[in-house]
């Protein structure tokens, strides 16, 4: 054995150069063949970090004033969950607006009587802070790509202790065709801001996952405001034109616009090119 | 639909149906009590075990916990129940029964044939009056040996799905996970991603790139993108090379639904596998995950104990012989499992159910960080399921997972249990990692060789 050894017969990995390829975490040594004392109290703190993400409030104040401030009509929700401790044990109530805001959503003086192409709904979920960071950016970007479609957009919506169903309710009671939920996921131990947006056609309450389309890990590592909105951008215009979404529409954005290309980008250090 | 009680001192407990006696007698999680179907004081639980206890295993075949005209696997279950296989327990009692498993006459050649005469529902039964120790001892007698490229589930080893995810499916962050994962002597079960997105584009990309490493060092192990089975069909309809067929299952007609599949279409998916003809050592090519508690995530679970719907879920996928069965016991949230005590008892629940009904069971020993769990509990679970004989694990870098944000156990997990079990990869892997001198095992006496085997010196040459 010629690893590099450290006084404490730790040892470390000769493959460090891999760690730029990757937010995995590589190359971590050990001692043994366990984890070596530095790796092991990282993942600690990583962990730590990740459990008070968790139970950070949203500020939605904030985000409505941002949203405001770009022109946007905003409406201020809360889920039939209380508190957090509510929302984690309970998601039937993190899943459906508590009763103020269903009347707020009938209250609400529809600008267009026949009802909104789009409904935009903005959730805390698991990371407030997926949301705060990313969200605003994020729909600028989609706008910009969005706007020669024309649709119509409801109020957006932003609901505290949300989980991804509540924006099927939120479309159903402001007579959307489509719906898109922005939502902080569970934070991971290297991501505790990542992003899910989820995409319905024809919302209404009580409809099943089979029934959604998934962008995930939108973030500053992982996918890109750009390449989401644009994979957003194909779902709606293919559920528009086929009247559906979920399992039956496959996400074939990236086969569209790779067609005809190069050969497949499978090529990595592992096999060559 | 028979009622049941039982009287313990001057108090009877009544349970108005074998569904309603089963999701009482089940040990506690927030799961059922979401559900509104847990027992609502600790002694009305024991009571629901001891009623339990005494109901004759022959009553599951008459009284279906979700109507037969309702539910495809409540006849799948009743349908392929073999009667024979059933008679050498066909007079017990659940309590019986456990005697039974625990005595003598169930070793690994009885229980290996009385398999196809269980039911999810006898199995979950027994299950519930049964303590930690017991559904170690007993799914350690078990066997469940299946084969693709490799060989899974002989006694003494335990093998790892290499899961290389990559928060953006870049190839050569998914490549730097492989070559680090491959080094700490892990990936015989497969190369497992869960890709970031779905698209077939993507999809057929990661198949080609997996299937390319294999081969380039020549690795006896299987490739596996994770995708829904109708993606991997109309890979395959691509021409993209698709070793193992991937789909999250359940235990009712309606939770699968929600996944978008029914038992047809994942025939589909098992027959377009075949069709490839891929195995070099068998044929075992379905790759299924569950979880305790996705049914009533789908509100889908007919009023039925989380843990039953999961045993459920096994009987449909041992329809389709798989290759691997993961439960992936901690990764749907504190909500059907709070805490690492609940997550410990699922996981050991699980293994022992699934290998009792002949099922290749591997967990996916993890938790989120919104659960009540940490690494303690997660060491606790590797240690018991090692000493009860599983068929896999998961093995990822530093325990975290980049793309799906949870905890699993890591490559340096795995040699742990290797080191203190004495646990060695399935066979032809295990060859592999000597010829390559990355790792040599004797019993609990791991040495790992060379720090870069020579055959991944020029690939990490080119990074410079």
């Amino acid at each position: 054995m010629n690893d590099d050894q450290s006084p404490s017969g730790a040892i470390d990995n000769p493959w460090q150069a891999l760690r730029r390829l990757t937010p995995a975490r590589i190359a971590l040594g050990r001692a043994g063949t366990s984890l070596p004392t530095g790796a092991q109290l990282d993942f600690q703190f990583a962990h730590a970090q990740a459990r008070d993400a968790v139970h950070l409030p949203l500020d939605a104040d904030e985000l409505a004033a941002g949203l405001t401030e770009r022109g946007h009509q905003v409406l201020q929700l809360h889920s039939a969950a209380a508190d957090r401790h509510t929302y984690l044990q309970r998601p039937d109530l993190g899943r459906r607006l508590d009763a103020a805001s269903v009347q707020t959503l009938r209250d609400y003086p529809h600008a267009h009587p026949g009802g909104y192409d789009l409904a935009v709904v903005i959730a805390d979920g698991l990371s407030a802070l997926a949301v705060q960071r990313h969200s605003l950016a994020f729909l600028d970007r989609w706008q910009q790509q969005a706007s020669e479609d024309g649709w119509t957009l409801a109020p957006i919506c932003l609901v505290r202790q949300g989980r991804v169903a509540v924006a099927d309710e939120v479309a159903e009671l402001l007579g959307a065709k489509m719906v898109v939920i922005l939502i902080g996921e569970r934070p991971g131990l290297s991501s505790p801001d990542s992003l899910g947006l989820y995409f319905t056609y024809a919302p209404k309450v009580g409809l099943t996952d089979a029934f959604r389309n998934c962008i995930s890990n939108v973030r500053l590592e992982g996918l890109s405001y750009g390449l989401a909105a644009h994979k957003l951008l194909y779902l709606m215009r293919e559920a528009g034109r086929r009247k559906l979404s979920g399992v039956s529409l496959k996400d074939e954005a990236e086969v569209l616009s790779l067609e005809g290309e190069a050969p497949a980008a499978i090529g990595n250090f592992l096999v060559g090119d | 639909m028979a009622s049941f009680s039982h009287a313990v001192g001057h108090h009877t407990w009544r349970f108005d149906s074998l569904r309603e006696v089963m999701a009482k007698a089940s040990p506690a999680r927030s799961g059922d009590y979401l559900a509104g179907v847990a027992a609502s004081s600790d002694a009305e639980r024991v009571a629901a075990q001891m009623a339990l206890a005494n109901i004759p295993l022959k009553h599951f075949l008459s009284e279906a916990l979700i109507p037969y005209e309702d539910d495809e696997i409540t006849r799948l279950i009743i349908d392929t129940h073999d009667a024979a296989a059933f008679a050498p327990v066909a007079h017990l009692t659940v309590g019986g029964f456990r005697d039974w498993l625990l005595g003598e006459r169930a070793d690994e050649a009885s229980l290996r044939a009385l398999a196809p005469g269980l039911t999810p529902e006898m199995v979950a039964a027994v299950s519930k009056i049964m303590r930690v120790q017991d559904l170690i001892l007993v799914a350690q007698k078990i066997r469940v040996v299946t084969r693709f490229r490799n060989t899974m589930g002989l006694r003494g080893r335990m093998s790892t799905r290499l899961q290389p995810n990559h928060p953006t499916d870049d190839p050569s962050g998914i490549a730097a996970s492989i070559l680090d994962g491959l080094l700490y002597g892990n990936g015989d079960a497969m190369f497992g991603i869960n890709p970031a997105t779905d698209s077939l584009g993507a999809l057929t990309d990661l198949l080609k790139m997996l299937d390319a490493i294999i081969q380039r060092y020549e690795i006896p192990t299987q490739a596996c993108v994770l995708t829904h089975v109708t993606s991997s069909i109309a890979a395959i309809e691509r021409g993209a090379p698709v070793d193992l067929v991937f789909q999250s299952i359940a235990g009712t007609e309606a939770a699968n639904a929600g996944f978008g599949i029914t038992l047809q279409v994942l025939q589909e998916g098992y027959e377009a596998g075949l069709s490839q003809k891929r195995g070099t050592l068998g044929d075992n090519l379905m790759y299924f995950e569950t979880g305790q508690g996705s049914a009533l995530s789908a509100n889908a679970h007919h009023g039925v104990d989380q843990q039953t719907c999961e045993v459920r879920a096994y009987a449909v996928a041992r329809h389709y012989k798989p290759f691997l069965v993961n439960t992936v016991v901690g990764f749907i949230g504190p909500e059907y499992l709070y805490n690492g005590k609940q997550i410990i008892r699922a996981g050991l629940e699980d293994h022992f159910c699934g290998k009792l009904l002949g099922v290749p069971m591997g967990c996916d020993i993890c938790y989120t960080n919104h659960a009540e769990a940490d690494q303690d509990d997660m060491d606790t679970l590797l240690t018991l399921l090692g000493a009860a004989g599983i068929n896999f694990i998961m093995g990822i870098p530093g325990s975290d997972d980049v793309m799906l944000n949870y905890q699993t156990t890591s490559f340096h997990d795995a040699l742990y249990a290797r080191q203190l079990l004495g646990l060695r990869p399935a066979p032809e892997f295990e060859q592999w990692l000597e010829r390559m001198n990355i790792l040599h095992q004797q019993g609990g006496r791991l040495r790992l060789g060379d720090p870069v085997p020579p055959a991944f010196r020029n690939a990490l040459a080119q990074l410079g």
